[in-house]
Parts: structure tokens; C-alpha cells; sequence
């Protein structure tokens, strides 16, 4: 599948945003962060801003923008309506919810508590709008939805954890840095063994019905240059270089941050603040190479009339 | 709605594809775009046609394939357009309202004005139907030509899909595959039709005809397998006596 930037810019992004807007909803309102209002602006500031860019972000693929409210409508039967949908309700109590703590100084309990949750469905949705699609064998599996759901709340729990650093740190919250990242990489590299070992979904023989006949290989293609077909759903860039790409993404998103997850137990001040953020900073970075994975390693079913012989 | 028809008629229009007849000479592929440039999709949009890559809109493509090794192998020619499937997770992917099937026919279509070119239900498709025109910015696929099929200016044997009109070998058969009584449904029943990746639960309603057995043996046509070597005759008299002299 081709990785297309603005995509895999607005699943990272807002995956961050969620996965800090769930943390704050969850934790502010049992006084575990400090309920000081700067605290409040900077964290709420950086959820509602990474989800606002990843959702700007994800409308540049669109080929008709101006349309793009059309899609909350079909919330019934499509999961990109339905995240549509979450997405856009999940600001009305993160607002309230940002209201309350920055200019009134009251944590909602209740306004944190339906942002969090607001935030987990939207990212659920995300999920399901891979998860679903039967011809991408590689997303219609059980490990999809974990897998966004564990980097959400290990790029959250990043962010979170440098902004902590900054305003007022929380010894007892040390070790959710450490947790979710050694979740989110289980989760991960478990995805990869399964689309490593899964066994072919479909073949040019079931694609073709001609199967029985012997083995079927492409002899001809319609055309002699690349189509939209191919090049939305036949990319083969990144495939080549995905072994390297895997140790890319698991060093620098999760190897290297663990590491930098654990200086707040030994060093304290601006040497904490400056690992906090490089943390954070290649967690993301590493969800990003993930993501751009995610797309370059899955492999399309319609890539069977072209050549393919299995997905 | 995106919502699949509640309550479907039986009607099931679709195609009846016949490979063993297909000879690849891409007319169906050819007339669907001349038809279709000018029809409710219209335009299919070509970008570059006249340079090194060039790309366009098609909504039906003909691949050819190789099957089998050696004595039993052959070539096959495969048409492959819009299957118009009885569960078109295309349409029910769509978040805006523009991929619809429709209760009356079965017919897969987009409304084009509802279209935002999210390209989510060509992901949807195993059998790359959808095509998105970059130029229109919208998603376009085959309309199994509604507008040739119902059209009532047309003398009746010319309402069917261009390709089916088009095609020289008469691979292609339109019709109701809903009704078991048609020519289309018998057609399938006795020539074993079969449905693409049927793994996928797409239930698609277009059928595939397999090619037929080839006979790799000679028929008996009722002549001796070799011929008996032919006995040269002996003369006799005078000849057979001068025959004999000469050959010593």
C-alpha cells in the first residue's frame, strides 16, 4: 500500500494527542498531576494541538476537500465515519474539560473522564478502518487494534512524561514511561511475527479462479506503465528496505527511549527535562518509520492480477 | 446510504464472462472507455496519453496469464472490471454517502457529487475496480452501463453493457444472474461458473466460465495408426528376368 505522507503524518500525530488527552482525562481528575493551571494549558495545548494537525493533516489526501463534512454521515456502516464522528465529539468535553482546569481552575471529573474515552474510541475507529479491510491481509488481524491503541499511549505517556519533567515532577508516574513502551514494542513485534508467519489469505489461482488449472503467473499485464491501481496499492519502495526499517523503528522507538525513560530515577533537573524530550521526540519519530511500515509492508489483494502470486 | 439495501429485489444484474473464448484482443477494455468517455462518468481522464508513462482512467482491463507447465499449459485471457459483488464492502466503507448499491438491480455505483476522494473503497476492493480520477478528484468505477442498459431510445438487442456489444467472440453475457431461469444463469449452471477469490465473502455477482479441457490426444478417425511399408512388386517375364540380371 502506498504510504501516503499526509496519513501516516495524521495517525502519528493524533495517535500522541489521544494517547495524552486519555492520560490527562484519566489522571487530572484523581489529583495525580499537578492541578496547577499552566500544567493544564501546556498538556491540553499539545493534545488538542497534535490532533488538530493530524486531523488537518489527514484532509491533504482528500481529492475533494471542500467536502469533507460529508463524512460524518455514514457513521452506520463506515468506520472512517465513525472516526470522524469521535474525533469531533471528543472536543466537546476535552473543551470543557481544558475550560475548567485553565481559566477556572475546577478539574472535571466528568469532562476528563468522556475525553479520555473519547480519546480511546477515536483511536479504536483509526484501528477498525484498517483492521477491517479483508483485502489487506496484513491489517485484517487481530494485532492491528492493539498495536495503535499501545503506540498511542506510549507516544501520550512520552509526551506527557516531558512535560511533567517541566512543571512538577511525579516520582510515582516514573515507571508508566518505561511500562507502556515495553507494551507498545511486545505488541509491535508480535504484529510483525504474525504478517511474518500468517499464511496466504489469497492467490493469483483464487484470484483468478484458474487455480486448478496449474500455476498461474501473470503473462501479460493491460498495460504498459503504472496505473492508479499500482500505484496506490501495488508500492513496492520501502518493502526492499523493511528489515533495516524494523531496526530502525524498534531502536529509535522504543529501544532508545526506554533508556532515556529511565534517567528521571537516577538524574533530576534539566538533565531529566532534556531526556524526557528526546524520548518523546523518537518515540514519535519511531511511530513515524512504523507507520510508514505499516503501509509498505501490506500488501494488497488486486497485486494478484499483477504478478503477485500470494498476500 | 451506505447501508446495503435492506430489503434487495432478486434482480441481479451482472456479467457472465466465458474464458475459454476470450481472445485478448481488448475491444470490451477499448469500447467501455469510448462508451464511458462520453456517459455518466464521464471523463475518464488520461494523464499523459501521448508520453512515456502514460495513465488514465479505465474501468475495465484485460490481463492475460499462463497457467499450467509444459503440454498442459496455455494462455488465458482474463477481462477484469467491476463484479458488482451482493456485499460490496466498498460501499460500505464509504463515510460520505457516495458509494451506493443499488435495491432495484444490484448495480455498484458512485454519486459523484458526494464523492471526497478518500480512496478508501478502492482499499475495499480485492479486484481493483475503483479507479481515482486525480483530475475530478473522485473515485470512478463501472456503472455496468445504466445508461445503455435502460436507455429506451436504443433498439432492445443494443441495450447491454458496451463490452458485452463490443466483444467480437462473444465472451461476454449480460443479464439477471438473480433469476435461476435465464440464459445467463444456465449458462453458469452448465458451464460450471465460478466467482473470483470467493475466500473474501464479497459474494460478487459476475461469473467467470472456466476454460474448457483440451484434448492432448488424437481422435480415431478410423485409419490404421502407421501405415504398412510398402512391398515394391516383382515383375515377371522378360522385364523381371532383365530386373534380376541388372541387380546382381
Amino acid at each position: 500500500m502506498h504510504p501516503s505522507l499526509s496519513v501516516i503524518l495524521f495517525t502519528t500525530a493524533s495517535g500522541a494527542g489521544y494517547g495524552l488527552l486519555a492520560l490527562l482525562g484519566v489522571l487530572a481528575p484523581f489529583g495525580v498531576l499537578p492541578a496547577d493551571r499552566m500544567f493544564g494549558l501546556v498538556a491540553l495545548a499539545l493534545a488538542l494541538g497534535a490532533i488538530t494537525g493530524g486531523l488537518v493533516s489527514s484532509a491533504f489526501h482528500l481529492g475533494q476537500r471542500q467536502r469533507a463534512w460529508r463524512a460524518f454521515s455514514q457513521w452506520r456502516t463506515s468506520w472512517l465515519s465513525r472516526e470522524g464522528v469521535a474525533a469531533v465529539a471528543t472536543y466537546l468535553p476535552a473543551g470543557l474539560f481544558g475550560i475548567g482546569w485553565v481559566f477556572l481552575g475546577v478539574v472535571m471529573k466528568a469532562a476528563g473522564l468522556l475525553s479520555a474515552l473519547g480519546a480511546v474510541a477515536t483511536v479504536f475507529c483509526t484501528a477498525m478502518i484498517y483492521r477491517s479491510l479483508k483485502p489487506v491481509p496484513r491489517w485484517h488481524n487481530r494485532w492491528v487494534v492493539p498495536n495503535y491503541l499501545a503506540l498511542a499511549l506510549m507516544s501520550g505517556t512520552l509526551w506527557l512524561m516531558l512535560v511533567l519533567q517541566i512543571f512538577g515532577p511525579r516520582p510515582e508516574l516514573y515507571v508508566l514511561a518505561p511500562a507502556t513502551i515495553v507494551l507498545a514494542a511486545f505488541l509491535k513485534l508480535a504484529y510483525w511475527r504474525f504478517i511474518d508467519s500468517a499464511p496466504a489469505t489469497s492467490t493469483a489461482g483464487s484470484a483468478t479462479g484458474l487455480g486448478s488449472l496449474g500455476t498461474v503467473r501473470l503473462f501479460e499485464a493491460p498495460h504498459t506503465s503504472e496505473n492508479y491501481l499500482l500505484k496506490e496499492m501495488g508500492f513496492q519502495i520501502a518493502r526492499k528496505h523493511a528489515a533495516r526499517l524494523r531496526r530502525i523503528a524498534t531502536g529509535l522507538g522504543f529501544g532508545l527511549p526506554f533508556v532515556l525513560s529511565l534517567a528521571p530515577f537516577v538524574v533530576a533537573g534539566w538533565p531529566a527535562v532534556a531526556a524526557a524530550f528526546v524520548a518523546a521526540a523518537l518515540g514519535t519519530a519511531g511511530v513515524f518509520v512504523e507507520r510508514w511500515l505499516f503501509f509498505a509492508e501490506a500488501q494488497h489483494a488486486v497485486t494478484l492480477f499483477y504478478g503477485r502470486s500470494e498476500v | 446510504m451506505t447501508s446495503l439495501p435492506a430489503q434487495p429485489s432478486a434482480k441481479r444484474l451482472g456479467l457472465v464472462i466465458d474464458l475459454d473464448i476470450c481472445v485478448g484482443c481488448h475491444a470490451c477494455a477499448v469500447n467501455c472507455k469510448e462508451w464511458n468517455s462520453g456517459g455518466v462518468a464521464a471523463p475518464l481522464t488520461d494523464l499523459a496519453p501521448y508520453g512515456a508513462d502514460p495513465d488514465g482512467v479505465w474501468f475495465n482491463r484485460v490481463h492475460t496469464f499462463e497457467v499450467g507447465e509444459g503440454a498442459a499449459g496455455r494462455t488465458v485471457h482474463f477481462p477484469r472490471s467491476c463484479l458488482h459483488c451482493a456485499e460490496p464492502a466498498c460501499v460500505t466503507v464509504c463515510p460520505t454517502g457516495a458509494s451506493y448499491k443499488r435495491a432495484e438491480d444490484g448495480i455498484v455505483l458512485v454519486n459523484e457529487d458526494l464523492c471526497i476522494g478518500c480512496k478508501l473503497c478502492s482499499w475495499a476492493c480485492p479486484y481493483g475496480a475503483r479507479e481515482f480520477d486525480e483530475d475530478a478528484g473522485v473515485m470512478k468505477k463501472c456503472t455496468l452501463c445504466i445508461d445503455r442498459i435502460y436507455n429506451t431510445t436504443f433498439d432492445p438487442e443494443d441495450r447491454v453493457p458496451a463490452c458485452v456489444a463490443t466483444c467480437p467472440a462473444s465472451a461476454r453475457h449480460f443479464g439477471d444472474l438473480g433469476d435461476p431461469d435465464s440464459a445467463v444463469s444456465k449458462l453458469v449452471a452448465e458451464r460450471e461458473g465460478f466467482d473470483l477469490m470467493a475466500e473474501m465473502g464479497y459474494a460478487p455477482t459476475n461469473k467467470y466460465l472456466p476454460p474448457r479441457p483440451r484434448q492432448q490426444s488424437a481422435g480415431c478417425t478410423g485409419a490404421p495408426a502407421r501405415l504398412a511399408p510398402a512391398t515394391p512388386a516383382q515383375a515377371g517375364g522378360l522385364l523381371g528376368w532383365l530386373d534380376r540380371l541388372l541387380s546382381q
